[in-house]
C-alpha cells in the first residue's frame, strides 16, 4: 500500500513535470493579455529540438537549452502574428500546433530516413535523474515556481506585465512599453512550454515521436484557468493533472473488471481528457482572466 | 472588381507559404520545384487524377462546413476529428446490425446483425445516424459553452481524444472480427451501400473510389448557404457571431444559437461517415480520416466560411492531399507531412492577414 502511494506520488511528479513548466509559460503570456494556445505546439517545437541536439552532441543540456530556444523563437513567431498583425490568437495558436504536428515529422525524415520520429538517445545521455528517479527538469520545474512568483509581484517587470493584462491603455498611460512587453511575455512562455516539451523527450523517454505531448499543452492551459492565472497555484493544478496522468499508470494494476480481466486501456486513457472537461465546467465560472486576454492592444483604441 | 478583392487575400496566404514553404525545402537539401511540381501536377491530367482528387477534397468539404458553420456564430470548431470519428463507428454499427451482416469466426459463421433492412431504409437509417451521432458530439461542447462558459477549443480537443479512444475500445472489444490483425470493424451489410458515382458517369474510372457522396458534399453547400443567408434561423446564428451583445438586444439567445450551431457543425463533420463508411471503406477502421476534421479549420479559413469558398478550397486541399502521396514517393527528402506543414503556415497567413475579418466576440477566456 504505501509502496503503491510512493509510486503514484513520484509518477505524480513526473507527469506533472512538463505540464508546469508549459503553466508557467502560458501564465507570462496570458498575464500579459495574449491568449496561449500555442502551448502544444511550443511543447513540440522543444521537444524535437532537444532529442535532435541531444543526439547530436550527446549532451542533454545542451539540447535542453537548444530546445528553448527554438520554443522561445517559435514563440517570437507567434507574437509577431498576434502582436503586430492582430491575427485572431486562437486561430493563430492552431497554426502553430498543426505546424508543429508536421514540421518535426518533415524535419526528421530528411535528417533520419524517419516517419517522424528521432533516433533514441543513449540512456546516458537523457537528463540525469536524482534520488528516486526525480529529473533534472522536475526539479527545475519546481524552483521556477517560486521564481516565477517573485518576478510576477516583486519586480517592476511583473507589475507592468499585470498592469498590461489588466488594462493596456493604463499601463501604456503610465509609460510602460505595452507591445514589447507583450513580445518579451510571449516568448519567454515559448522558452518555459520548450523546456516542457524537452523533457519529455530527452528525460522521461529517450526520443522525440510524432505528437508525443497527446494534448498536455491544452491541459496545462486548462490547469492555468483552474489556478486562477496565479504561480503557486499553478503548481498545484498541474500537480492534480499530473495525478490523473499517473492514474492511467496504476490504474490497470489495482482495479480489475468484475469478470477479472483488465480495464480496457482506453476507459484509463481518457481519464485526464474527461477530468480536464470536468474542471473546466466548474471552475471557469469562479476564475477571472485577465481581463485585456485576447484583445490585441493599438494605441488608437 | 468585388470577386478579384474577395480572392485576393487567400491567394496571397497560399502564395506566401508556398514560398515559406519553398525555403524549408530548400533547407533540407531538396528541390522546391520539382517538389511541388509534384504536389500540383498529379491532380487534373487525366480522369483518374481529377476523380481522385475529388474523392479527397469530398471529406474536406464536409468538414469545411462543418468548421464555417460554427465560424460563422463565433466558434471555433477544432473537434470535427472526433466527430466524425464517433459518427463514422456509429454508422458503421449500424450498418452492421441492421444490414445482415454474418462474418466468418474461425471457419464459423456467426450472424452479427439484428435485421435485414432493405437498402431504402436502411441508407437514410444510416446516413441520419451519421449525423445526429456527429451532431451529439459536436452539441456537447456546446451546451458546455453555454451553460458553464469553458471555451469550445479546449472541450473540442478534449472530446477529439475521448471520442476516438471510445470507438477504438468498442472496435476492439466488440466489433472486430477475432483473429483480424487490423483494428477495423467487421464488414457492414451489402444494402448499406452507397453508390459509385462511375455506375452514372461511366467516364470515372471504376477504380476511383468517388462516391455518391461528393454529390451530396454539393449539395450541402448549397444547403448551408440557404439556412445561414435565407432563413431567419441562420441569420440570428450569424447574428450571435457578428455581436453576441447586440444579438441579445435583439431578442437573439446566444447560449441557444450557440449549441445549434455546434450541432449543426457537429452533424455536417459527421457526414463524412457517408463517404467513407458507406461509399468508400464499408467498415470503420481506426485511424481511417486523414485529420480531415482539422484540414477543415484550413478550407474553413482559406474559403473565408463561405460555402462557395469552401468548396473552391476543398479541391485546393484535394489537390495537397493527392500530391503529397507523389511527393512523399518521388522526393529524396520530402515526406507527406510537407501538405500538413504547408496547411499551417496557410492557416497562419490566413489569420494575419485577416482575410475573414476575424472577430470573434464569443471568445471566453482560455
Amino acid at each position: 500500500m504505501i509502496a503503491t502511494l510512493i509510486f503514484v506520488l513520484f509518477a505524480t511528479i513526473r507527469s506533472a513535470t512538463p505540464l508546469i513548466f508549459a503553466g508557467l509559460g502560458g501564465l507570462f503570456s496570458e498575464r500579459s493579455g495574449v491568449i496561449n494556445i500555442a502551448l502544444e505546439g511550443l511543447m513540440l517545437a522543444g521537444a524535437f529540438t532537444a532529442a535532435v541536439v541531444t543526439y547530436q552532441t550527446g549532451n542533454p543540456f545542451v539540447g535542453l537549452l537548444a530546445g528553448t530556444v527554438a520554443g522561445g523563437v517559435l514563440a517570437l513567431v507567434y507574437a509577431i502574428a498576434c502582436i503586430y498583425f492582430q491575427a485572431d490568437q486562437v486561430v493563430a495558436g492552431m497554426a502553430i500546433n498543426f505546424l508543429m504536428a508536421g514540421l518535426p515529422a518533415l524535419l526528421s525524415g530528411a535528417i533520419y530516413d524517419s516517419s517522424g520520429s528521432t533516433p533514441q538517445i543513449d540512456k546516458l545521455d537523457q537528463l540525469p535523474n536524482y534520488f528516486n528517479n526525480i529529473s533534472f527538469a522536475s526539479i527545475l520545474a519546481f524552483v521556477l515556481v517560486p521564481i516565477c512568483w517573485y518576478v510576477l509581484y516583486k519586480t517592476p517587470f511583473g507589475l507592468r506585465l499585470r498592469a498590461t493584462g489588466e488594462n493596456p491603455g493604463a499601463a501604456d498611460a503610465a509609460g510602460v512599453n505595452v507591445i514589447r512587453l507583450r513580445y518579451v511575455a510571449v516568448t519567454i512562455s515559448g522558452i518555459l512550454a520548450a523546456a516542457g516539451g524537452a523533457y519529455l523527450s530527452i528525460g522521461q523517454s529517450s526520443l522525440f515521436t510524432r505528437n508525443m505531448t497527446a494534448g498536455r499543452g491544452y491541459i496545462a492551459l486548462a490547469a492555468l484557468i483552474l489556478a486562477k492565472w496565479k504561480p503557486v497555484p499553478v503548481l498545484f493544478a498541474c500537480l492534480f493533472f499530473g495525478f490523473t496522468e499517473a492514474l492511467t499508470i496504476v490504474l490497470p494494476n489495482l482495479i480489475k473488471l468484475p469478470s477479472g480481466d483488465e480495464v480496457p486501456i482506453q476507459f484509463i486513457q481518457i481519464i485526464p481528457y474527461v477530468l480536464t472537461i470536468i474542471v473546466l465546467a466548474g471552475f471557469i465560472g469562479t476564475s477571472r482572466a485577465p481581463k485585456a486576454l485576447g484583445i490585441p492592444y493599438s494605441k488608437e483604441n | 472588381m468585388k470577386i478579384l478583392r474577395e480572392i485576393m487575400w487567400p491567394l496571397i496566404a497560399v502564395i506566401a507559404a508556398f514560398v515559406v514553404g519553398g525555403i524549408i525545402i530548400l533547407l533540407i537539401g531538396d528541390d522546391p520545384i520539382h517538389a511541388y511540381g509534384l504536389l500540383l501536377s498529379n491532380s487534373f491530367g487525366s480522369a483518374k487524377d481529377f476523380g481522385w482528387t475529388l474523392f479527397y477534397a469530398t471529406p474536406l468539404i464536409f468538414t469545411g462546413l462543418a468548421v464555417a458553420v460554427a465560424f460563422r456564430c463565433g466558434l471555433l470548431n477544432i473537434g470535427a476529428e472526433g466527430q466524425l470519428y464517433v459518427a463514422a463507428f456509429a454508422t458503421a454499427w449500424v450498418g452492421i446490425k441492421f444490414g445482415g451482416t454474418v462474418v466468418n469466426v474461425f471457419g464459423k459463421d456467426e450472424n452479427w446483425s439484428w435485421m435485414n433492412l432493405p437498402w431504402y431504409v436502411l441508407v437514410p437509417l444510416c446516413c441520419l445516424t451519421a449525423v445526429v451521432v456527429g451532431g451529439i458530439w459536436g452539441g456537447i461542447p456546446g451546451i458546455l459553452k453555454a451553460k458553464f462558459g469553458s471555451h469550445e477549443v479546449i472541450n473540442t480537443i478534449m472530446l477529439n481524444f475521448i471520442g476516438i479512444a471510445l470507438v477504438s475500445y468498442f472496435t476492439q472489444y466488440h466489433y472486430k472480427i477475432p483473429g483480424d490483425p487490423i483494428l477495423e470493424t467487421a464488414n457492414i451489410g451489402k444494402e448499406a451501400y452507397v453508390p459509385q458515382l462511375n455506375q452514372f458517369l461511366p467516364f470515372i474510372p471504376h477504380d476511383v473510389p468517388l462516391n455518391i457522396a461528393f454529390i451530396l458534399a454539393i449539395v450541402m453547400c448549397v444547403l448551408v448557404y440557404v439556412f445561414l443567408w435565407k432563413t431567419k434561423w441562420g441569420y440570428e446564428l450569424r447574428a450571435v457571431g457578428e455581436n453576441p451583445s447586440a444579438a441579445e438586444y435583439g431578442g437573439i439567445s446566444p447560449k441557444r444559437q450557440i449549441i445549434t450551431a455546434m450541432t449543426i457543425s457537429g452533424g455536417l463533420a459527421g457526414m463524412v461517415a457517408i463517404g467513407e463508411v458507406l461509399g468508400n471503406r464499408h467498415n470503420y477502421y481506426d485511424s481511417f480520416s486523414d485529420q480531415w476534421g482539422y484540414w477543415g479549420i484550413a478550407v474553413a479559413l482559406l474559403g473565408r466560411n463561405h460555402p462557395l469558398g469552401v468548396f473552391i478550397a476543398a479541391i485546393f486541399f484535394g489537390v495537397l492531399m493527392r500530391g503529397e502521396i507523389f511527393v512523399d514517393a518521388f522526393t529524396p527528402k520530402v515526406s507527406k507531412d510537407l501538405g500538413q506543414v504547408l496547411q499551417a503556415i496557410i492557416i497562419l497567413f490566413v489569420a494575419c492577414l485577416q482575410v475573414y475579418a476575424l472577430r470573434r466576440r464569443q471568445n471566453s477566456a482560455i
